[in-house]
């Protein structure tokens, strides 16, 4: 085994995938470039579920962005974008989820358990302490 | 005992919790139309570019609605069913060709026949996001008022239909 074989395989090693997805700019302006990058790496491609309409080739991720483009030409705001994808596809098509009677549970959840964690975490706590320490000894003996 | 009552009431509420979790299919998009007006649509016609076809065709009959493409390896496979639904006249299918090419679309038709009343020809998609679509085929069930009752994902066989379609329109029939 040649020592140019070896360098072929590692560099092999360290490719990385390109896709060609439409890189041409949506507006002129920074701004909204900005914010239409921003809605549509927030929004969830309907056919290729774990990717946003950023990152995928599919087309139906291509009509999306295409339609967000078309609406904030209309000068619609990020809401009005939001209420267009969900009363087509529902929540599910935002990453980042509004605030609906749907949709509490998953803002208030991370908090509950916080919460409760901390709960938890207070009376383990306060238990130990209630413990005599006089077991010390008993520890150390082990150890030998 | 007390020591284990918080977990075990933690248990008992996260098992029921978890088994739905297994049991739903979460690729599984339910459409955001059911029991609302079908999304309007004004398309021309596949065969002709001077008709239209739109939501008004669909008032008057339980119709069907039908989103399909020559790309589209599930439209093929349900392609025999629908002549089928067509033969024995069970229900008007309308379809809407969803980003298709025209030239294509109508050979498609003219070699495995024709099962619609009309297919409105969406070449950018338009009509597919304003309908919810995610994928083709799908197939709607729209009632006489033009109100979205069912979608099925997927494509159709004698089986769907038995056990989704024909007892909801025998419900309607009542």
């Amino acid at each position: 085994m040649s020592k140019r074989v070896l360098v072929v395989i590692t560099s092999l090693l360290f490719t990385f995938s390109a896709f060609a997805i439409d890189t041409g700019k949506a507006f002129d302006d920074p701004e909204m470039q900005a914010r239409y990058e921003r809605l549509i790496a927030e929004t969830r491609c309907v056919t290729c579920q774990n990717q946003s309409i950023k990152d995928s080739n599919a087309f139906i991720a291509a009509d999306l962005r295409r339609e967000i483009q078309r609406l904030m030409s209309e000068g619609k705001s990020d809401a009005e974008v939001a209420e267009f994808l969900v009363t087509r596809y529902g929540d599910f098509v935002l990453y980042r989820p509004r605030m609906s009677g749907k949709t509490m549970f998953l803002w208030i959840a991370p908090f509950a358990f916080i919460l409760f964690a901390v709960f938890a975490l207070v009376r383990v706590v306060r238990h130990r302490m209630a413990l005599p320490i006089d077991d010390e000894a008993e520890v150390d003996g082990e150890i030998r | 005992m007390n020591k284990y009552l918080l977990p075990l009431i933690a248990v008992v509420i996260l098992i029921p919790i978890l088994i739905l979790g297994l049991r739903s299919d979460p690729r599984e998009l339910p459409s955001q139309y059911i029991g609302k007006p079908a999304p309007e649509f004004d398309l021309p016609t596949l065969k002709d570019p001077e008709k239209r076809v739109s939501t008004a065709n669909l008032r008057g009959e339980v119709s069907l609605v039908n989103i399909w493409a020559t790309w589209c390896a599930g439209c093929r496979a349900e392609h025999d069913f629908l002549m089928q639904l067509n033969r024995e006249q069970v229900i008007p299918i309308y379809a809407i060709n969803w980003r298709d090419n025209r030239p294509g679309a109508l050979d498609w038709l003219a070699q495995l026949g024709d099962p619609y009343v009309a297919s409105g020809f969406d070449e950018d998609g338009r009509v597919g996001i304003d309908w919810g679509v995610y994928g083709a085929p799908e197939t709607f069930l729209v009632n006489a008022e033009g109100y979205v009752l069912f979608r099925y994902p997927g494509p159709l066989n004698r089986a769907v239909w038995d056990h989704e379609f024909a007892p909801r329109i025998a419900e309607l029939k009542k």
